[in-house]
């Protein structure tokens, strides 16, 4: 019936007397990567936040798949299908990797709370179905090796990985990277782009944030620029690039 | 006058009364601890579940005639209850939760149950018999209640249950990944006040646990919350807060230094050396024996 499976309709948001998120209006394909560029503070994140439930916005409507997100706790908006990864890693820095990811898909678990602490192990199928899920995706960000580790003693480029392996333990139909390849080395930031097309196969929607160009001119379908909460252009990544209004906000005037 | 044996007597005998009354402190630490891990406040309304525990089991077993097994299970049951009451009625509905506010707030709910035992239970001690015997034991020369033989038992069980509940639970998962970080747990589609709740119900039934042992021993009148709190509260601070395996050898180490400044110096004295003695720990190693500096510093307190 549609094909947009996120929409923002005149999304506002002040800061106090700050606007962070002006009027912006914008849609998101099913199955496409789209891509948010804009110089620092361009409210970006905010958008992220905005989405995800995280900070409810001043006016304006988000609509995922049909529902609307306005009002909606961050857990519930989880539970519908988003997933998302910060900006700065945000791993369970005392728990194993595996436990992390486990953690993840916990949403994906049919037993309630209850029954999962009272039962006893031998009972908890449940519990072991979740395991052995988490680590198929441990498999599939090729974290085999560090599955019993300490997530906090990761270096950055695995905790990224892990992060984005338990946003996609909770099987979303959209994910929101915030700068994925920031704090990357070349080679991580390749395999970072090779993991979006990858997800991208998937069937699962992305929305990236991410200031490294040749990655999102890279892997994006579309593009999506702001600045100072406003959207300048929008389009392939070849006619943003060619948008004076682009090059005027990037490289000043 | 002062043979060798004496002294290992002694030594025996402070022992078996700091793990009595240690164990109290540990499990009222281990009830702090949940509540702040989950919220960063220290509940101060802890040693008024241990108080509703004794009282509620007296009432129970004593004017009720139920079985101990019975009334245990029942006066758990019941102060769970009163701990998820205090988080859905006066944590939850707070609209700005800033660690002053809730702690205040909790004083208040501490001040409430405290005057609502009084006029329950009125103001004299309440008395219980043991589990079993209140025979003593004789073991060189010193001398244990087979209480205290419960008392170390069922703490004994708590620590295993928290333990496997913590580590092999998926919810006991959740509760650790969003005392850690509560954005990524949200996120990852945890209700983070949800698990706000569970923390009360968990801290308030340890509580209630804490008060049911320690009854037939110290006759539990409805004052005996803010010390109990107190001693507890060090003993979560001792053994660095939110860390409960800490806590439970530090309480048990308060419970032996007050029994050691009782047989020393003076029963009148040994609350405060006891606490003394945490200070001067303290001012040495402010983050707590267990605890790490480093967590210290992520810490609002």
């Amino acid at each position: 019936m549609q094909s947009d499976i996120l929409k923002l309709e005149q999304l506002h948001k002040n800061f106090g007397g700050v606007t962070a998120v002006d009027n912006l209006s914008l849609s998101f394909a099913k199955g496409e990567v789209t891509s948010l560029i804009g110089p620092n503070g361009a409210g970006k994140t905010t958008v992220f936040n905005l989405i995800t439930g995280f900070i409810k916005p001043s006016s304006g409507k988000i609509i995922f798949n049909g529902w609307h997100l306005n009002g909606k706790k961050p857990h519930m908006i989880a539970a519908m299908g988003i997933g998302r990864t910060f900006q700065n890693v945000q791993v369970f820095s005392n728990m194993t990797v595996l436990e992390n990811i486990m953690v993840g898909r916990h949403l994906r678990s049919r037993c309630g709370m209850f029954f999962s602490s009272v039962l006893p192990p031998f009972l908890r199928l449940e519990e072991n179905r979740i395991r052995s899920a988490a680590k198929e995706w441990i498999s599939f960000l090729k974290l085999d090796q560090y599955a019993d580790f300490s997530a906090g003693i990761l270096p950055l480029g695995n905790q990224r990985m892990l992060e984005i392996a338990r946003a996609l333990a909770l099987e979303p139909n959209l994910l929101l990277l915030d700068e994925p390849a920031s704090g990357l080395n070349a080679r991580e930031t390749i395999a970072m782009g090779e993991l979006i097309q990858k997800i991208k196969s998937m069937d699962i929607t992305v929305i990236l944030v991410e200031h490294d160009m040749e990655l999102v001119m890279d892997i994006s379908d579309r593009v999506a620029v702001i600045n100072f909460g406003r959207l300048i252009a929008e389009g392939t990544p070849k006619e943003v690039q060619q948008n004076p209004d682009v090059i005027t906000a990037y490289l000043g005037t | 006058m002062d043979q060798p044996a004496h002294i290992l007597s002694d030594i025996l005998q402070f022992i078996f009364m700091g793990l009595q009354r240690g164990s109290i402190y540990a499990l009222a630490a281990m009830g702090f601890n949940m509540i702040y891990n989950a919220t960063g406040i220290i509940n101060f309304a802890q040693g008024e579940f241990v108080v509703l525990g004794g009282l509620m089991m007296v009432t129970l077993s004593t004017a009720l005639s139920l079985s101990i097994p019975v009334a245990f299970v029942l006066t758990t049951l019941f102060v769970t209850v009163v701990g998820i009451c205090m988080e859905r009625f006066t944590i939850n509905p707070v609209k700005h939760p800033t660690v002053l506010r809730l702690i205040i707030i909790t004083i208040a709910v501490s001040i409430i149950i405290k005057g609502a035992a009084m006029c329950l239970w009125g103001k004299n001690s309440h008395f219980m018999r043991h589990f079993s015997s209140s025979e003593t034991w004789e073991i060189y020369g010193a001398t244990i209640l087979p209480q205290t033989i419960w008392i170390i038992g069922i703490l004994l069980c708590i620590v295993a249950g928290y333990i496997f509940f913590f580590n092999y639970t998926m919810t006991g998962k959740c509760m650790r990944a969003c005392a850690i970080n509560r954005d990524a747990a949200r996120l990852a589609g945890i209700n983070d006040r949800k698990m706000v709740m569970l923390s009360f119900a968990l801290s308030a039934g340890i509580g209630a646990i804490a008060g049911i042992i320690i009854t037939p021993i110290i006759q539990m009148d409805y004052t005996r919350g803010a010390l109990l709190g107190i001693k507890g509260f060090g003993a979560a601070v001792l053994g660095g807060l939110g860390n409960s395996m800490g806590a439970v050898i530090a309480g048990i180490l308060i419970g032996i230094l007050e029994a050691m400044a009782a047989g020393y110096v003076s029963s009148h004295y040994m609350d405060a050396i006891a606490l003394i003695i945490l200070l001067a720990v303290l001012f040495v190693k402010p983050s707590g024996i267990f605890g790490s500096a480093e967590a210290m510093r992520l810490k609002e307190f």
